[in-house]
């Protein structure tokens, strides 16, 4: 029974991951940057949907909707403002600037809400966590719905992506940038779009995680990020399966390795995972092989 | 004319190796830097003009100046993106904090104490560097980012589950639980707390020559034969390849050595506190020093020992505005990010610079002040 209570717990925790690394994969195969201002935005999502509850007394399925347009909005700016002058200078140079905007975002967070945790309220409060197998496995709601949230996601993703004129323009721009122009994709908003994806996602994923693990600070969300940064290299950064899958075997891994080996060392356990699958495919598990040309 | 085509010529060994008085004029700037920068320092603290709480950052620049200067070796030199450099800094710090503690019972003589310490953090350091480097370097670009920040944040995991004290004058180690029977005073390393009772020995002093050290080491390497090897292959892989050179073995040479003189820095920082928390040396003080070396310029020795110095001092100035010191930080390096960077505004700058300059002396045909090597992208 511990066995899948956890086995429950690490796959709602890596359905957090996979949403969050959805952003990373996406910014990633489009314009080949790291993002590391992401995990900021989901931080930023999550004040949002508090302040829109608490202060506000919206509903938290509309506060939710308020802080994905929120969190959309400001993705778009950020891409605009910081990323898009140095698009094509070198991954260095956006780096430092995607870590130039993550102290931004913690900073104006920690000049507004203050460096005190807030406790979140579950989006899911009121609702009566799922008993089976004669009351010795309990399910919270907050596990099943990030669980569907997630599955959901997924498949709309991947339905936009294949099937919709934007979603194939996004793809073409991921394989190919400069003949994605010739053939008159329109690449700046192809890559805002991706952006604006990419944040949204990360509010809902800032939600849901703070349903399940309420503490809320400005630095909330600096590890998750790097978490999920590191599913989505597990995965093959770039893929979108691949960020799923990744989130998924990262949260698993994680909360097995809290529970049966030590609470310490799970994070070290979690790397130690993706340097041997990188060690063994060097480009994650379903990402593409680089060529090298002469 | 011949000069200008040669500067042109992209593979690095061959420029340096033409022009080599460019590594004279680079260690000379650098070191007078340093000196200089010491010299300064200690006149304004006699004087009374630096504050107290600046003052307490002196060692601490110095630990900054000598890390900014050999990631810049992984970064600048070698050309490969290093997230992790704390992880090393900490292997440093907490090796060399175990061996001054061991040494203290047997000796008295400060310097030689600090002096072995260091050694040993460097030691140690390199042996993690060492096992980091074999199977990574192998990898390339962003995916070797991604893997060094997950050594930094793995060593800092492991910080946290390792206990040294003595039990009966004995040196005891202990993982994931505490020793038992120790008394409060004989710990050394306590997990998640850190080191606890360190004698500190560290002075502005030492730093200064920890600095020179770190200069030298790097710059001799980066003008010897190995360090053109590596240049190279920084440049173009394949041709590196091509002529011969052995890939893994010029980058491993380069990742070693900086996490030695990395090692050896945080052994310094350690030996600067009675007590140090393991968080210390978490993914932020990596991309500090990352910003450090960026900011200074990829590759320019003194243009990363003049950031780090101002980027530790400007922040412990600017404290009484203590909330929008951060918020102003973060939107500097962003604007300085855009604008040395944006090839628009680049050139602008450029020729509004060429505008106000003095001119003074025939910079030959360019017409042009040479600029900072950046941004160069692992092809």
């Amino acid at each position: 029974m511990i066995f899948l209570t956890n086995l429950i717990s690490g796959l709602s925790l890596g359905s957090v991951y996979a949403i969050i690394a959805l952003g990373y994969t996406m910014v990633y195969g489009i314009s080949k940057m790291l993002n590391f201002a992401h995990g900021d935005v989901i931080m930023i999502g999550g004040y949002m949907s508090f302040v829109m509850t608490m202060y506000m007394g919206l509903n938290g399925w509309l506060a939710l909707l308020v802080a994905m347009v929120i969190c959309t909005l400001l993705g778009v700016t950020i891409e605009r403002l910081a990323y898009r002058p140095l698009r094509g200078t070198g991954s260095l140079a956006v780096l430092i600037t995607a870590i130039g905007v993550s102290y931004f975002l913690q900073n104006i967070a920690l000049l507004i809400w203050g460096a005190n945790p807030k406790m979140f309220t579950s989006l899911f409060k009121g609702m009566k966590p799922v008993h089976a197998a004669g009351g010795q496995l309990t399910i919270t709601p907050e596990s099943i719905l990030t669980i569907l949230a997630n599955i959901v996601i997924m498949i709309l993703l991947t339905l936009f992506v294949s099937k919709t004129k934007a979603g194939k323009a996004m793809r073409a721009v991921s394989e190919d940038n400069g003949a994605a122009q010739l053939m008159g994709i329109n690449v700046n908003q192809s890559i805002s779009l991706t952006f604006a994806i990419g944040s949204g996602l990360a509010a809902v994923a800032g939600v849901l995680m703070l349903s399940a693990y309420p503490v809320l600070m400005p630095t909330t969300g600096a590890m998750p990020g790097i978490k999920a940064f590191t599913a989505a290299v597990f995965g093959g950064i770039g893929s979108i399966p691949g960020a799923m899958i990744g989130g998924l075997i990262l949260g698993i891994i994680e909360i097995f390795s809290r529970s049966y080996i030590s609470t310490e060392l799970s994070d070290a356990i979690v790397f130690a995972c993706l340097i041997i699958v990188l060690l063994v495919k060097p480009t994650g598990l379903l990402g593409k092989k680089i060529s090298e040309k002469v | 004319m011949a000069e200008r085509i040669l500067k042109n010529i992209r593979i690095g060994g061959l420029k340096n190796a033409v022009k080599g008085n460019d590594y004279r004029k680079e260690a000379t700037i650098s070191y007078a830097i340093l000196i200089g920068g010491y010299i300064l320092l200690q006149v304004l603290s006699a004087a009374g003009i630096v504050g107290h709480n600046l003052q307490g950052q002196f060692v601490p620049i110095c630990v900054y100046v000598s890390l900014a200067v050999s990631l810049n070796l992984v970064v600048g030199i070698s050309g490969e993106l290093s997230l992790g450099h704390a992880g090393f800094m900490a292997v440093g710090a907490f090796s060399g904090i175990l061996m001054s503690r061991v040494l203290l019972q047997s000796m008295t003589f400060e310097p030689l104490i600090l002096i072995i310490s260091m050694l040993f953090g460097a030691f140690m350091a390199s042996i993690a560097g060492f096992i980091i480097g074999i199977p990574i370097l192998g990898l390339r670009g962003d995916y070797l980012a991604i893997v060094t920040l997950a050594f930094g944040e793995i060593i800092r995991n492991f910080m946290n589950v390792l206990y040294f004290g003595f039990v009966d004058g004995k040196l005891k180690f202990a993982f994931n639980h505490t020793i038992e029977g120790i008394e409060d005073t004989d710990r050394i390393i306590t997990g998640a707390i850190g080191a606890t009772g360190t004698k500190t020995m560290a002075s502005f002093t030492w730093g200064l020559l920890l600095c020179l050290f770190t200069v030298f080491i790097v710059l001799n390497l980066k003008n010897s034969k190995q360090g053109r090897a590596i240049m190279s292959i920084r440049d173009n892989r394949i041709a590196g390849e091509s002529i011969g050179l052995d890939v893994r073995k010029y980058k491993l040479m380069a990742f070693v050595v900086s996490a030695a003189l990395a090692g050896m820095a945080g052994c310094l920082f350690g030996l600067n506190y009675s007590t140090l928390v393991p968080v210390k040396f978490n993914f932020n003080t990596s991309v500090l020093i990352l910003v450090f070396v960026v900011l200074g310029g990829v590759g320019n020795i003194w243009g990363g020992i003049i950031a780090a110095t101002l980027l530790t001092i400007l922040p412990e100035t600017f404290r009484q505005f203590a909330d929008y010191r951060m918020l102003t930080y973060a939107i500097v390096l962003i604007l300085v990010m855009i604008c040395t960077y944006n090839p628009a505004i680049k050139s602008r700058i450029t020729a509004l610079w060429n505008k106000v300059k003095p001119k003074k002396k025939d910079n030959g045909p360019g017409g042009k002040p040479r600029k900072k090597k950046a941004g160069k992208e692992a092809a």
